[in-house]
């Protein structure tokens, strides 16, 4: 018993659970603007990913020609709202009203045109991120980045900030107002239409942000967003389809998982780990491990 | 009255079978080997049309039955010796239901969105899988092998050429639409689309939806897996890109621009995608994507019974 005591890595479990907690809070970055415009537009994002992509993209040609870190995360999370704003009265705002099974197809194809878009102006070759400052604290035998912890704490800072603008400002009333009842909020003056494009727009500057932050770790490349869209969706799942709080909740549990998993089998496979959460809560509770009974 | 549009159906069937066998004879061979695809494709495409179309589940998964039904005849073709096309055929359709089993097993207890992503997670892990395990499944490279001959135990074997191929695809593809069709406008088939009309009542009036469910799912997956086997078959080798979700993306896609729910029109779409991709690969190269992307994103908003359905009605005009 000892012995099995002293085969457990406690000096890497704490480093994987500083790294699980760190991706964790960029994935629940990616899965609320994601679960937002799910629970409100009823449309399941599949570009969400490419949105990820092209704010990282931006930011590093912002960071190039300005050398400024904060100035890139501001203009890629503003220029990729726009381009929210712009997908969604284009092409899905023209879907209100019919199946949402619809904006699946349109927005994969959106992913599409972004994907190829991305690869054909910044080509295969995979750019870097400069972090923003580079300080170091030891951890066991680990030089541990202090930007990491950066990262955790801003993802966590913007996930607050819109959660508080959700309760308490007049626009977030709206927001809520027209998840609850769409017909009720159009009744009572509410721009409806336009709640949407906001929407949309919001969810994609959190997702370029998370891009921006997560750009220094590893490398910006056109087919990054793939990845994330997945876990992403995995998290929305399991954390229950529409939950904010579920989702935030899930996305750190299954990158804690992961990082675990990592601990002994290969990152690549550590993805399995997700998967079989996923299998599991679709098996015992499909409405999602992190929301309420539903009664 | 009744009879006419049946015999018009018939002819017109007939006519397209008939320019389809006489095809291989006239085409060049690139555009020989491209037609033969757009049928493989095609089948692919007609099979998922089971689940999108007449049950109204969205499948993005449909890659792994593909893949499966690719690694499947893969598996065959080089561990037994000498490689037989039927043997290929049935292992393939094993691999294909296996996972379609596990897949329906899941998948079907979700509804709507939920069914699309849960389905498109699974063709994941199996990516994942298939991906990692480089001793059994060739990891990145995948496998290749060489292609069996064409022949009916017994009776007679000879090498495949491109004709032949192409008339063996022709011949599998027919046989496949007309079961498809057959099941389609059988009670079964009646049940799955009363499923895509009214899931509560349908449930109400008592039919067991899960299991029919589960059934369509299977289906679809065996039909997939079919079409996997063929494209083993015609290119000889199996690759973890044909695991890859994009490739159940383009079934989607394939579906939507044909028309769905009418089992030809995907066949349509396939044809139709694999043209414009031809055509825009010559100015764009391999980014032809976006015009295509953008074409796809017009054609799910201004016209959303795809080119059949579109044709129909403007015919009907």
């Amino acid at each position: 018993m000892l012995e099995l005591l002293d085969a457990i890595p406690y000096d890497q479990i704490l480093i994987q659970t500083l790294n699980g907690i760190v991706t964790g809070m960029i994935l629940a970055l990616i899965a609320s603007g994601l679960t937002l415009i799910f629970g409100i537009m009823d449309v399941v994002n599949f570009a969400h990913g490419e949105l990820f992509m092209l704010g990282a993209y931006i930011g590093v040609v912002v960071l190039a020609t300005s050398g400024s870190f904060w100035l890139a995360l501001l203009i890629a999370t503003l220029v990729v709202a726009l381009l929210g704003a712009a997908l969604q009265i284009t092409t899905l705002r023209p879907l209100l009203g019919r199946d949402p099974l619809t904006t699946i197809l349109a927005t994969f194809g959106i992913s599409l045109v972004l994907q190829n878009y991305a690869l054909w102006q910044f080509g295969p070759v995979a750019r870097k991120i400069q972090e923003p400052f580079t300080g170091h604290f030891t951890l066991f035998y680990l030089e541990y980045p202090f930007y990491r912890l950066l990262i955790a704490a801003l993802s966590a800072a913007i996930i607050g900030g819109f959660w508080l603008f959700l309760k308490h400002g007049t626009f977030g009333i709206w927001i809520r107002a027209t998840t609850q009842d769409r017909v009720m909020a159009q009744a009572m003056g509410i721009p409806v239409p336009w709640v949407h494009t906001a929407v949309f727009a919001i969810g994609a500057g959190m997702a370029a942000a998370s891009g921006v932050l997560f750009g220094p770790l590893v490398g910006v490349n056109h087919a990054m967003g793939l990845d994330w869209i997945l876990k992403a969706f995995i998290v929305v799942v399991v954390g229950g389809m529409g939950s904010l709080g579920g989702s935030i909740a899930a996305s750190i549990f299954i990158s804690l998982l992961e990082a675990y998993a990592s601990i002994w089998v290969s990152p690549a496979q550590a993805v399995i780990v997700s998967f079989v959460v996923l299998i599991l809560t679709l098996l015992f509770r499909p409405t999602g491990l992190f929301v309420p009974t539903p009664k | 009255m009744m009879k006419r549009p049946a015999t018009v159906y018939w002819i017109g069937f007939c006519a397209i079978e008939a320019l389809l066998i006489v095809a291989p004879l006239v085409l060049p061979e690139f555009w020989r080997r491209f037609l033969t695809e757009i049928l493989i494709w095609g089948l692919l495409a007609m099979s998922s049309d089971i689940l999108i179309g007449y049950t109204g589940m969205v499948s993005f998964g449909h890659s792994a039955f593909f893949g499966l039904g690719m690694y499947g005849a893969a598996a065959a073709l080089l561990m037994v010796r000498p490689p037989n096309l039927w043997l290929a055929i049935a292992y393939g359709l094993i691999g294909s239901a296996g996972v379609a089993l596990f897949v329906a097993y899941f998948s079907t207890r979700l509804r709507d969105i939920y069914f699309a992503i849960t389905t498109l997670i699974f063709s994941q892990i199996f990516y994942v899988i298939i991906f990692t395990w480089t001793e059994v499944t060739g990891g990145e490279n995948g496998l290749s092998f060489r292609r069996p001959a064409l022949s009916i135990p017994w009776l007679f074997s000879t090498p495949f050429t491109s004709e032949t191929l192409h008339w063996f695809v022709l011949a599998v593809v027919t046989a496949s639409y007309l079961v498809l069709r057959r099941i389609t406008r059988s009670p079964f088939g009646m049940v799955l689309q009363s499923i895509r009309e009214n899931e509560p009542r349908t449930r109400a009036i008592g039919y067991a939806v899960e299991r029919y469910k589960i059934v369509a799912v299977m289906l679809s997956g065996l039909f997939a897996g079919l079409a996997g086997v063929l494209y083993a078959v015609q290119n000889r080798f199996a690759a973890p890109d044909f695991v890859y979700f994009l490739v159940s993306g383009e079934t989607v896609i394939f579906n939507v621009i044909g028309g769905i729910g009418t089992l030809v029109g995907p066949i349509v779409g396939a044809a139709f995608f694999l043209l414009l991709r031809e055509a825009f690969s010559r100015f764009f190269t391999e980014y032809y994507l976006i015009p295509v992307g953008i074409i796809f994103i017009a054609m799910v908003i201004f016209m959303p019974q795809g080119l059949l359905g579109f044709m129909r009605r403007w015919l009907n005009r």
